[in-house]
């Protein structure tokens, strides 16, 4: 599908985090979604940016606007060369987490975006694929 | 280091969050608060969100950690000015802050707070000391 336009940000630290969420912020207005969508994708974004962080040892982040006849979507991508996730449902599972957090980033950035897609392979690292379509 | 002021409002101690929290920030303002408490023998925490665009399952997890020692502290938490896109945004996320109270201003907060008080006997009238907020007619 054709790509409007395409930012890469590192995710290396907690100020990367909240720098990820103004730039996605900024492309959900301009592809025209409404304020609850946008609060959606930015929460999702801030969720994978701070496992990204957090789990995956940093990494970065590309975010894309999306254009097909029709429709309009945003994009997001993170991706890490961190310790990989062996078991990808359990990971989604609410209230499952191997940090202290309360295990709700990934099912929630799931239920919060249309499509989430998860590859991960052990020792190699993760990428998270998710995209909300207008 | 950067920090987020809390005030004080009588018998109730006053958090607006206003920045992007990072986590350095957000696990400061925990420290900072349970201090005041402490210190201050405040029985209310009001943590004004109505600024916050987004609450994420980290910002989410600091408030409930706020409540959950407050409530040790033996002081009440009310969220408030949590904007609506929010609001919808938290629930689909999947999170849910057992035992903290929302209102819509940080005024209505504060007379939830009097009213919880005042239900459970410890505030017999209005103190003039929590009226610092209020620019109507006292409850
Ligand atoms: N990029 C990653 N690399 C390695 N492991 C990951 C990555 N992202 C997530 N995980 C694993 O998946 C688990 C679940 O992630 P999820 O975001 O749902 O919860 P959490 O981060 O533990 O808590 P919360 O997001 O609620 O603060 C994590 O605890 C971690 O073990
Ligand atoms: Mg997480």
């Amino acid at each position: 599908m054709p790509v409007q336009r395409t930012d890469a940000l590192a995710v290396r630290s907690a100020s990367d985090v909240v720098a990820v969420r103004q730039l996605v912020r900024t492309r959900a207005q301009e592809a025209g979604f409404n304020l609850v969508d946008q609060t959606r994708i930015v929460t999702a974004a801030s969720e994978l940016a701070r496992n990204t962080l957090d789990y995956g040892g940093g990494g970065r982040a590309t975010i894309e606007l999306l254009t097909e006849p029709g429709r309009t979507g945003l994009r997001m991508l993170f991706e890490d060369e961190g310790p990989g996730i062996p078991d990808i449902e359990l990971a989604l599972r609410d209230g499952y987490t191997t940090g202290h957090g309360l295990g709700l980033g990934l099912g929630g950035a799931r239920r919060l975006m249309n499509d989430l897609r998860i590859e991960s392979r052990p020792g190699k690292g993760t990428r998270v694929d998710a995209v909300r379509w207008r | 280091m950067e920090r987020i002021p809390i005030l004080k409002m009588g018998r109730f101690l006053l958090v607006t969050i206003q920045v992007d929290m990072h986590d350095r920030l957000a696990l400061a303002l925990q420290d900072d608060l349970t201090a005041r408490i402490t210190e201050t023998g405040a029985r209310g925490v009001l943590i004004d969100i109505s600024a916050l665009e987004m609450v994420d399952s980290f910002i989410g997890r600091m408030i409930a950690n706020i409540a959950a020692m407050a409530r040790i502290l033996d002081a009440q938490t009310v969220v408030t000015g949590m904007q609506p896109a929010v609001a919808i945004t938290l629930v689909e996320l999947g999170l849910d802050l057992p035992g903290v109270r929302t209102a819509l201003t940080v005024e209505r907060g504060m007379l939830l707070l009097r009213a919880v008080l005042h239900a459970a006997g410890e505030l017999d009238q209005p103190s003039a000391a929590d009226e610092g907020l209020d620019a109507g007619p006292a409850d």
